[in-house]
């Protein structure tokens, strides 16, 4: 299963990619949001998967899944709702102050930098 | 901490004090709360003497950064006490000058008394320190201060010009010492002079020997505007002339004359040190008092004096480091050199000094400083007339003043050279003197124009500004007692032999037998003659100035160095502009392709060179036929986003993928990511198409084009993580640190969710700053929506 999913992470990190690589904000942040996913995959998959039950002391199995790469994704899961939530509220300010929300025509004025 | 540590530092904490003083006391000449220091401050390091006059040292440490080997230590041996006194002494002199000279309702002294203080303390702590870091800090900080008094009437062109062609040039060289410094730590293992100087026999054979001596030297030419580095002296003329007296004559400029000096012991078994050091000076000697004549401006001449002074210095100084190579006779023979170095550098602080001071008050008298305007100021100013007098004779190396005492000593030097049979010296020794000789005419000739086209001639009242009337008292005192020296030391030279040179001296050629006694009458020597023929040939040259002038429009004006410097200048900034612009072309994805295409660069190349892909199947877990499906579903799903044309399909494809990543989690045992995921992302969608609600309508020729370059990156990305995941899993480096959780989940922290427990228990800070993050994402998200900058205009121009 570790292989499937490798291939799986690698594809969302394409297309991640490639979203990150357009012009407009929209499909920019909708890439970030496929990055983290992708990311937290990965983390998940690198602890192994499927060995032991899940990690909650009270199902006195014996073993359980590794919790270290669970927390670490828990953590990130709401960093990047943060960020997310702060890409597309600034996407939206851009739109609403410069009128477009194609980075190509972001750029600072060339007399201003 | 030592009382020498305070002296060193106390220029810094009064600097602190100024601006308070100013404020407080706007009716008191700023200046009179500094003067006091540097008195202390002299009579403080006159008390030195008795010890550094036994040839004794005196070392106070104080550990600064012990792990890397740098620490304060403040050690006075003869040749940095000559330096403190002439820091000091001069320094005293200058503040009490510059009372009379700034006017306190006009000048913003505060600033000028605040520079004027780093520097002291800096210079100070140059001179002082046994350890080449802390020289090296204090080094940076007098060009940094030097920068600043330049530019102090920052609203002159020609001020901002010459402070940053200082800046440049000086800390150009100091960067370059710095090379040197740490090169001379790899080869000793320690920055303290004083051990470098006990292990220098040993280091001679290194590789690295000959870079850190031309690394050391370039920091020493550029700061004593040593030829080709001298084009930053002459525009450091527009700092106010007590800033010229002091940084631009007595001191900051000597302090690369310091360094050769200080660094003589180590590398003076190098001939290529004693070439060097002797040629570029003798250079730089010749092309000063060369250039100094055609000057019209009284501070470009002293400029120019200067140059080729201290040149003259400089060469001395080199071919004095031949007599490390002989003991007993012919050691004290070439150590002579050494000797009207170290004299000659005293007697130009006190005679420069002094002029400087001269041309001050002509300046702020006339108004003016153009020889072609001024004449004939005798008759207004006769006090200032005789200071220029002494001073300007002693220049000239006229008797009975004491620059004719090292100027006989500087030609007994050069004329040794001849006698000179190492380093090839046989050769082209012949030169030194030559030259020496030509550049003394040339400096006699400068040194008459000074005094007399200023003072005496035809006087040109209708050229003034002002009318001409003799300086206040105040402002004489300082270049009196200069002139006083300049007399009294021509007189009875013997007072510094045993007390100043001859420490300095021990410094510089350690265990010479040079004997230290001058005197005014040496019989008929070549010397003598040499003088009589500068004299000689100098008034005939004099005289008849204006017939061979023309001379000088021999040399083409645009092939200067200042015309290369100015030159360079520009093309660096216009290259570097460009560069900048072929890369930084402000298109964020742009930016993102380098950071995607070197994130791909390093993991291929890492993992190729550690041969880090390893693929081991044997520990892998089965494959469930849901888990297939769900993974179709995501790999179908965020590749359908890149090809899909509506927005609201985009996001519903997002949310598609992040639901299907939370079943993932409920396969793989997370049933707590398998919640969050699912409230997160149900809150995801709804904000994506709240957003995209109020976003633009897409235009035709907005449609997502494939591009190809965009395609390979990711694919590019795509792959690199794939191996990443398969090598990842494949190698286990470590045993999992996990077992500890497991264990201690419950008698720790009394939870039984161990994913719980240590985002809230184990770790609970990380999860603290991750609320902190998510804080301020919110207030940076309130901010956007609420706050409006003003007008439209105003968010146009951000």
């Amino acid at each position: 299963m570790e292989i499937v999913m490798a291939f799986v992470i690698g594809i969302l990190f394409m297309s991640a990619t490639y979203l990150m690589l357009s012009k407009s904000l929209l499909r920019i942040i909708i890439g970030t949001g496929l990055l983290s996913h992708g990311a937290h995959l990965l983390i998940l998959t690198m602890g192994g998967l499927k060995r032991g039950t899940v990690p909650l002391l009270g199902e006195e199995a014996s073993s359980y899944t590794d919790p270290i790469p669970q927390a670490l994704i828990l953590t990130a899961i709401v960093i990047s709702f943060g960020v997310t939530a702060f890409f597309l509220v600034l996407a939206y300010r851009a739109y609403k102050e410069l009128g477009t929300d194609n980075t190509e025509r972001l750029r600072g004025n060339e007399g201003n930098d | 901490m030592s009382l020498l540590h305070l002296a060193i530092i106390s220029p810094f904490l009064l600097a602190i004090f100024i601006p308070i003083l100013y404020k407080l006391f706007r009716n008191i000449h700023t200046g009179w709360f500094v003067l006091p220091l540097p008195i202390l401050l002299f009579s403080y390091f006159l008390s030195f003497i008795s010890i550094t006059s036994t040839h004794k040292t005196i070392t106070e440490s104080v550990p600064w950064i012990p792990a890397i080997g740098v620490d304060f230590i403040a050690k006075v041996d003869g040749l940095g006490l000559l330096f403190a006194l002439l820091i000091t002494g001069i320094g005293s002199l200058v503040v009490l000058y510059s009372i009379y000279y700034l006017s306190k309702d006009k000048e913003k002294l505060n600033t000028f008394y605040v520079y004027l203080l780093l520097f002291m303390g800096a210079m100070l702590g140059v001179v002082l320190s046994d350890n080449l870091i802390v020289l090296y800090t204090f080094w940076e900080f007098t060009s940094f201060s030097s920068f600043l008094l330049i530019g102090y009437w920052y609203d002159r062109e020609k001020s901002r010009y010459g402070a940053q062609k200082s800046m440049l040039i000086t800390v150009l060289g100091g960067l370059s010492m710095l090379g040197g410094i740490i090169l001379l730590y790899i080869m000793t293992g320690t920055f303290n002079i004083s051990e470098i100087i006990a292990q220098a026999a040993g280091i001679t054979e290194n590789p690295l020997f000959i870079p850190a001596l031309i690394c050391i030297l370039l920091g020493a030419f550029t700061k004593s505007a040593q030829f080709p580095f001298h084009i930053w002296l002459p525009d450091a003329m527009e700092a106010p002339t007590p800033v010229s007296a002091y940084l631009h004559s007595a001191t900051m400029v000597k302090a690369g004359i310091y360094l050769v000096a200080r660094m003589t012991p180590v590398f003076a078994s190098e001939g290529l040190w004693v070439w060097l050091i002797a040629g570029f000076g003798i250079a730089t000697l010749f092309w000063g008092s060369f250039n100094a004549v055609r000057q019209t401006d009284l501070k470009a001449i002293l400029a120019f004096s200067t140059i080729s002074q201290l040149g003259m210095i400089m060469s001395l100084l080199g071919l004095g480091a031949a007599a490390l190579h002989f003991d007993d006779v012919k050691n004290s023979f070439y150590g002579a050199a050494t000797l009207a170095a170290v004299f000659h550098l005293f007697n130009h602080a006190t005679f420069k000094g002094s002029l400087f001071m001269v041309v001050g008050i002509v300046d702020h008298e006339t108004g003016t400083r153009d020889i072609r305007k001024l004449g004939g100021l005798m008759n207004f100013m006769p006090i200032t007339f005789t200071l220029a007098i002494i001073g300007t004779f002693s220049m000239a190396g006229l008797p009975p003043f004491n620059g004719f005492l090292s100027k006989e000593m500087f030609f007994t030097g050069m004329i040794r050279v001849l006698e000179l049979d190492i380093f090839n010296f046989e050769t082209w020794g012949m030169l030194f003197p030559v030259i020496a000789w030509i550049a003394s005419v040339f400096t006699f000739i400068y040194s008459m124009v000074l005094v007399f086209k200023t003072f005496t001639g035809k006087y040109q009242p209708e050229k003034l500004e002002k009318k001409p009337h003799e300086a206040p008292m105040g402002m004489l005192i300082s270049p009196i007692v200069l002139a006083s020296l300049v007399i009294i030391i021509g007189f009875f030279p013997n007072i510094l032999a045993n007390s100043i040179l001859s420490p300095a001296l021990e410094s510089i050629l350690p265990n010479n037998n040079i004997d230290v006694h001058i005197s005014f009458w040496h019989g008929f020597k070549p010397e003598l003659f040499m003088t009589i023929g500068v004299i000689a040939l100098g008034i005939l040259l004099f005289l008849t100035l204006p017939k061979w002038k023309r001379v000088y429009d021999f040399f083409p004006k645009k092939l200067t160095l200042n015309r290369l410097y100015d030159n360079g200048l520009e093309l660096i900034q216009r290259a570097s502009n460009k560069l900048t612009k072929t890369y930084m072309n402000g298109s964020i994805r742009t930016y993102l392709v380098y950071i995607f295409a070197f994130f791909i660069f390093i993991l291929a190349t890492t993992i190729a060179v550690k041969n880090a892909f390893i693929f081991d199947t044997s520990n892998i877990s089965s494959i469930g036929f849901y888990e297939v499906l769900l993974a179709l579903a995501i790999v179908i799903g965020s590749i359908s986003i890149l090809f899909v044309n509506s927005r609201m399909t985009a996001i519903i494809l997002l949310g598609a993928v992040g639901y299907t990543v939370s079943l993932f989690y409920v396969l793989f045992r997370a049933p707590d990511l398998a919640l969050t995921q699912l409230v997160i992302e149900t809150i995801s969608v709804a904000l994506f198409l709240l957003c995209f609600y109020h976003l633009p309508k897409k235009r035709n020729e907005e449609r997502n084009r494939f591009k190809l370059t965009n395609a390979i990156i990711s694919i590019g990305v795509g792959a690199i993580v794939t191996v990443i995941a398969l090598s990842a899993h494949s190698n286990k480096v470590f045993d999992s640190i996990s077992e500890y959780y497991v264990e201690n989940t419950y008698t720790e922290a009394a939870g039984k969710n161990m994913v719980n427990v240590i985002l809230v228990d184990f770790r609970g800070f990380d999860t603290l700053f991750e609320i902190t993050v998510l804080t301020i994402a919110a207030l940076g998200i309130f901010a956007m929506i609420k706050l409006r900058m003003g007008g439209k205009k105003k968010n146009e121009n951000k």
